[in-house]
């Protein structure tokens, strides 16, 4: 009597979320596949096939993959950099990780929107680069004749809004580190260098795979700052999931982008848990 | 050479003194135990010998190079840590290996030298395993291991045995004894085990409360406590303290007369449990007995002499009862005398 009630109350505890999670997570997927795969009520792939023809097709996947490629590894190292470098402060650490993490408050659409009142024509770079006499009046930066600038402009905007996520899980995992690993190894001969690569950066393994889940992911996702600094002029994945949606009316072929970018981050998460898994055994 | 001497060290955290003032030196191949209770500093004292720890004054000089400026990684010691500290990502060979990767040595030295150091240490058969899957006394004899691989000159251990059963401590023991002898290694060890400062040293520094009370050779420390800290720290059982009150410059007892090193007032004699001799009641200190206990080699006799508690080794199988009277007559040549006062040995004249 004692032990079935002890066994079965894990799962009744879980019961709660379960139900909660089927309802808003899982039947919408489920639904958001059906959606995907059906023309006015019939099983087809006709969606896809449109989504795949689709002139920006190629030009948002290829976007999205370059803006993953480029914004979570400078992000990675940026962070990496500055939780180290947090370690080492004494006095006044809370306010420097307090004063990096603003951006973590700020809604990605308002941070968009800050990039672009620097960016813009008109903006506080143009501004600036006048006063120094770099330009001759307002130049555009952030138009479909200036990808290279369009892009650097979003990535730094990425890279401003969505590093402190990546800091703040590093900083945590930081601290779970005892400091007597890194001491012994200085003991022994270690410089701060080996010391970071031979002690420290496998230890922080299971932080960095979390953080890079987690950024990956919402990197795929990337939609309201690209938005609010290019528009159209640089297509990405959800932004024409949107298009499809708003502009075009066109349920199915949202549906079929929402199923490719499901399938892109849960690809690239099983690559992060497969190539930075640490063996129970080697745990701390 | 590897000599190493700490000059006038003390260290504050915030309000609280971990070290008052600190001089030692110890020489080129010497063996020094640091031995003292729970929370006395020995751990800091170590780490500001390696550079883990900033001194709040004072220097240390090792091989006449003061360390003051030099970073821990070109201090060019190995220390085995109080919580061992060995890399949980590394198998045991790569951790034992660690010290000498460090030191760029060629793979055929460090295979070597990873050989030795574990066979000496008994861990061979656990090479390819990571320290999760080892015991807390596998994990502290890999601890030790990787600080001698490394041969340095100048080895801090921490507390290197203590988790270690008693038959393997006393092997263990023996063989660093030798092992770090031969090489001539300045061996600075902190233990709060008595015997195994007793056994290992050449020279123990009694600490107490961020001090050194005492530093001399073990016997010398046995018999002749500095305080009456070091004769109650040092030693099983603990020395008894008896407090005494001489006239014309001697202690007068029933039967016998002994001499003291001033003309009159309050003392404390110290004497050690085994230079008491049990005889018959009316002779010499009158002691009741209040427990027996047979430990083997002799028999521990605890009761008390008026109000003082003493313990006495008699020899084994003596036959005392608890309950009963007898007397006890100290051994003249092994008494040692403390101020009451500041509990200090008082030097006979
Ligand atoms: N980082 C620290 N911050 C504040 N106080 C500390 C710190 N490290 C040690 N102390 C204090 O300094 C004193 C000496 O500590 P230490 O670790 O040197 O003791 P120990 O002699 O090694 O004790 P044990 O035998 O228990 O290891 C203790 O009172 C301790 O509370
Ligand atoms: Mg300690």
């Amino acid at each position: 009597m004692k032990r079935t009630q002890s066994r079965a109350l894990p799962y009744l505890l879980l019961a709660p979320s379960l139900v909660f999670l089927t309802a808003i997570f899982l039947l919408p997927l489920v639904q958001t596949i059906a959606l995907s795969f059906s023309e006015s009520g019939v099983a087809s792939l006709g969606n896809y096939r449109r989504m795949v023809s689709d002139l920006n097709f190629g030009l948002a996947l290829r976007n999205t993959f370059l803006l993953v490629l480029v914004v979570v590894p400078i992000q990675l190292a940026l962070a990496l950099g500055m939780s180290v470098m947090i370690e080492k402060i004494g006095r006044g650490r809370d306010l420097v990780l307090w004063v990096w993490t603003i951006p973590l408050g700020v809604s990605d659409l308002a941070a968009g929107l800050v990039w672009l009142a620097i960016l813009q024509d008109r903006g506080y770079l143009n501004s600036a680069l006048y006063g120094l006499g770099l330009i001759e009046g307002p130049t555009a930066w952030l138009t479909y004749e200036t990808p290279g600038t369009l892009f650097l402009g979003v990535v730094l905007a990425e890279i401003w809004r969505a590093t402190a996520i990546v800091l703040v899980i590093l900083v945590a995992g930081l601290q779970l580190i005892p400091k007597e690993y890194r001491e012994a190894a200085e003991v022994f001969g270690a410089r701060p260098w080996t010391i970071f690569r031979r002690i420290t950066l496998p230890l922080l393994k299971p932080s960095i795979q979390t953080a890079l889940i987690l950024r990956t992911v919402l990197a795929f996702e990337v939609f309201a700052v690209v938005y609010a600094i290019g528009g159209t002029n640089f297509p990405v994945l959800v932004g024409e999931a949107y298009t499809w949606q708003n502009a075009n009316q066109n349920t199915g072929v949202a549906a079929a982008y929402a199923m490719l970018i499901v399938v892109i981050s849960l690809a690239a998460t099983a690559i992060y848990l497969r190539v930075l898994r640490v063996p129970a055994e080697q745990q701390p | 050479m590897a000599e190493i001497t700490i000059d006038g060290i003390a260290k504050s955290f915030g309000a609280t003194r971990a070290l008052e003032q600190i001089d030692l030196t110890v020489a080129d191949g010497e063996f020094v135990a640091l031995l003292g209770p729970s929370g006395c500093g020995k751990t800091t004292l170590l780490r500001i010998i390696a550079g883990l720890e900033s001194a709040t004054s004072g220097r240390i000089v090792i091989g006449g190079r003061d360390l003051t400026e030099v970073p821990t990684r070109r201090r060019g010691l190995a220390m085995v840590f109080q919580n061992y500290a060995v890399f949980p990502h590394m198998n045991v060979y790569e951790n034992v290996a660690f010290g000498l990767r460090m030191q760029g040595a060629d793979e055929a030295r460090i295979k070597a030298r990873v050989g030795k150091a574990t066979e000496l240490l008994h861990i061979t058969p656990y090479l390819d395993r990571y320290p999760a899957k080892l015991s807390g006394g596998q994990r502290q004899r890999v601890a030790v291991a990787r600080a001698l691989a490394v041969e340095p000159p100048v080895l801090l251990m921490d507390e290197p045995l203590s988790n270690l059963d008693a038959l393997l401590r006393l092997e263990m023991r023996a063989e660093l004894k030798a092992v770090l002898r031969e090489a001539r290694t300045t061996t600075i060890y902190v233990t709060h085990d008595q015997t195994e400062a007793m056994g290992l040293a050449d020279r123990i520094a009694v600490m107490h409360g961020g001090r050194i009370e005492q530093i001399d050779r073990p016997t010398a420390v046995y018999e002749r406590p500095a305080t009456t800290f070091v004769g109650g720290f040092v030693g099983s059982p603990p020395m008894n303290f008896l407090p005494v009150t001489i006239a014309n410059s001697r202690l007068e007892l029933p039967g016998a007369s002994l001499p003291a090193p001033q003309a009159s007032g309050a003392l404390l004699m110290g004497i050690r449990a085994e230079d008491l001799t049990p005889v018959a009641d009316g002779e010499g200190l009158p002691f009741d007995i209040a427990v027996v206990e047979p430990l083997g080699a002799h028999d521990l006799v605890t009761g008390r002499s008026g109000q003082t508690l003493l313990r006495v080794a008699a020899p084994a199988g003596s036959g005392h009862k608890p309950g009963t009277r007898i007397g006890l007559k100290p051994d003249p040549k092994r008494l040692v005398w403390m101020d009451p006062a500041s509990g200090r040995a008082i030097q006979a004249q």
